[in-house]
C-alpha cells in the first residue's frame, strides 16, 4: 500500500505492507533511526515520537494508520542551525541521560506532556512519563530536566 | 515483532464498516486504535486476516449531554474522555478511571469503545462502566440495540458483539453528584491492575465493579444490597469477592484478589463516602 507520512517536515512515501509498524516506517523507510526500538510492546516508550503532535509509541501504531498525518521524530527537534531543543538542552545541563537509550523517547513524551501541561509540578512529571522506562533508573536527573522546562 | 500478514481497508462510516465486515467474515477485525489489537498481533495471539480500520470515522468521536446521560462516541480517545469539560461534571469516576489507562502515550491512541469491545476483564473501563450501569449502544447490519454493560461480556475477551456489529456509543448515567473512588492495585506504574476497584455512593444507593476478578468485569451486587440495607462500609466490603471468581497467576494467588478486592472496596467506599 502506498503511503505518505510527514516526517520532520518532509513528505516521506513508500509502498508498504500493512502489517509495517510506523517505528519501522520511521527507521527503515525514512532512515531516521534515532527513534529506538525497546521492549517492541508498548511498555517501555524508548520509540516515542510525535503523532499529529501527540505523543505515541510508534511500535504499536501501523504506518497506514498515520498515512497522511505528520510524525516529528527526535531528529526534528533541533533547530536547522543545531542549536538544540530546550528540552534537549536541559537534559544535558541536567545530566539526564546515562547510556541515553531512552532519551529520544523521553525527550519526546516530556515535551508532549509540557505541551498539555506547561507548568507541571514533579509529581504530574514522574506520572506523565510512566510510560517511559529508563533501564539506568537515571529517572531523579530525567525528572529535574523536565521539571527545569516548565513554566512556573 | 511484526503482525502477521494480513489485509487492510479503511471504513469511512458505520455503515461501510458495517458492510466490510459482513464482506470478509469473522476472519476480520475492527481496528481502531489498535492499543489493544496490534499488541496481541505482533504476538501472534490474534492473526485476523483483514483489517478495517474505522479510526478514521469522523463522527464517532464526541461526547454530549444527554439529559439524564452522558453519550461517548466509541472512537472517542482516552485523553478526550479524561478531559472533556462534561465527562468530569456528570461522570467524574469515568473521567479519573480513564486518566488510568495506560500511559499518556496510549490515551493519545487508545479509544473506549476500543477497550470495551477488547472486553478484558484486568482493563479499567469494562468494570468503570458496569459500576455506572453504562448501556452500549452497537450498529449492526439491521440498525442499532442498546446493551447494557452488565449484559455485555461473556468471557474473556469475550462479549456478545455479533461478528458484523460495531460499538457506536456508550452512554453513562449522570452521577448527580455521587461520591466515587477508583482504586487500582498494581506493581508497577502503567500495568494493568491486580485487582482494581470502580465505586460510587449516594445516601444508601452504591454500585460497586471489580476489576481482574473473573474472567468478566464483577457487579459486586452484594455490596451494594449491603449499603442499602444499612451496613457499615466495614461489613459491606467484606462481601466484595462473593460475586467474583478470580484466577491465580504470577501476581496473586485467588485468596489474594479475594483479600485485596475486600480491603480495596472499603477503602473505595471510605473515598466515596467521604
Amino acid at each position: 500500500m502506498e503511503i505518505s507520512i510527514t516526517i520532520n517536515g518532509q513528505v516521506v512515501s513508500a509502498d508498504v505492507e500493512p502489517r509495517t509498524l510506523l517505528v519501522q516506517f520511521i527507521r527503515d523507510d525514512a532512515g531516521l533511526t534515532g527513534t529506538n526500538i525497546g521492549c517492541d510492546t508498548s511498555s517501555c516508550g524508548a520509540c516515542s515520537i510525535h503523532l499529529d503532535g501527540e505523543a505515541a509509541k510508534s511500535c504499536t501504531v501501523l504506518a497506514v494508520q498515520a498515512d497522511g498525518g505528520s510524525v516529528t521524530t527526535i531528529e526534528g527537534m533541533a533547530s536547522a542551525d543545531g542549536t538544540l531543543h530546550p528540552m534537549q538542552q536541559a537534559f544535558m545541563d541536567n545530566h539526564g541521560l546515562q547510556c541515553g537509550y531512552c532519551t529520544p523517547g523521553m525527550v519526546m513524551a516530556a515535551t508532549s506532556l509540557l505541551e498539555e501541561n506547561p507548568s507541571a509540578t514533579e509529581e504530574e512529571i514522574r506520572i506523565g512519563l510512566e510510560g517511559n522506562l529508563c533501564r539506568c533508573t537515571g529517572y531523579h536527573n530525567i525528572v529535574q530536566a523536565v521539571l527545569s522546562c516548565t513554566k512556573s | 515483532m511484526i503482525p502477521a500478514a494480513f489485509e487492510y481497508v479503511r471504513a469511512g462510516s458505520a455503515e461501510e464498516a458495517i458492510n466490510l465486515i459482513a464482506e470478509h467474515g469473522d476472519e476480520a477485525k475492527f481496528l481502531a486504535g489498535g492499543h489493544s489489537l496490534v499488541p496481541l498481533m505482533k504476538l501472534r495471539l490474534a492473526q485476523p486476516s483483514v483489517l478495517i480500520d474505522v479510526g478514521r470515522i469522523p463522527d464517532l468521536s464526541y461526547v454530549k449531554d444527554a439529559g439524564d446521560h452522558i453519550a461517548v462516541g466509541a472512537l472517542t480517545r482516552h485523553c478526550d474522555v479524561e478531559n472533556s469539560p462534561i465527562v468530569m461534571e456528570h461522570a467524574p469516576l469515568l473521567a479519573h478511571a480513564t486518566s488510568h489507562v495506560g500511559d499518556p502515550q496510549v490515551r493519545h491512541r487508545g479509544t473506549i469503545g476500543g477497550s470495551l469491545a477488547h472486553a478484558d476483564p484486568a482493563s479499567d473501563l469494562p468494570a468503570t462502566t458496569l459500576a455506572l450501569d453504562a448501556t452500549y449502544v452497537v450498529q449492526g447490519p439491521n440498525g442499532t440495540r442498546e446493551i447494557p454493560a452488565g449484559a455485555f461480556y461473556e468471557g474473556y475477551l469475550t462479549s456478545v458483539l455479533a461478528d458484523d456489529e460495531m460499538l457506536t456509543e456508550i452512554r453513562v448515567p449522570k452521577m448527580n453528584g455521587a461520591g466515587w473512588s477508583f482504586q487500582k492495585f498494581n506493581r508497577r506504574a502503567q500495568d494493568w491492575a491486580i485487582v482494581g476497584v470502580a465505586a460510587w455512593r449516594n445516601g444508601s444507593d452504591a454500585g460497586v465493579a471489580l476489576v481482574n476478578m473473573a474472567s468478566v468485569p464483577v457487579l459486586a451486587t452484594s455490596v451494594g444490597s449491603a449499603i442499602a440495607s444499612g451496613a457499615s462500609i466495614e461489613d459491606a466490603a467484606e462481601q466484595a469477592a462473593i460475586e467474583a471468581d478470580p484466577q491465580a497467576d504470577l501476581n496473586a494467588s485467588v485468596e489474594y484478589r479475594q483479600h485485596l478486592a475486600r480491603v480495596l472496596t472499603r477503602r473505595a467506599l471510605e473515598e466515596a463516602s467521604a
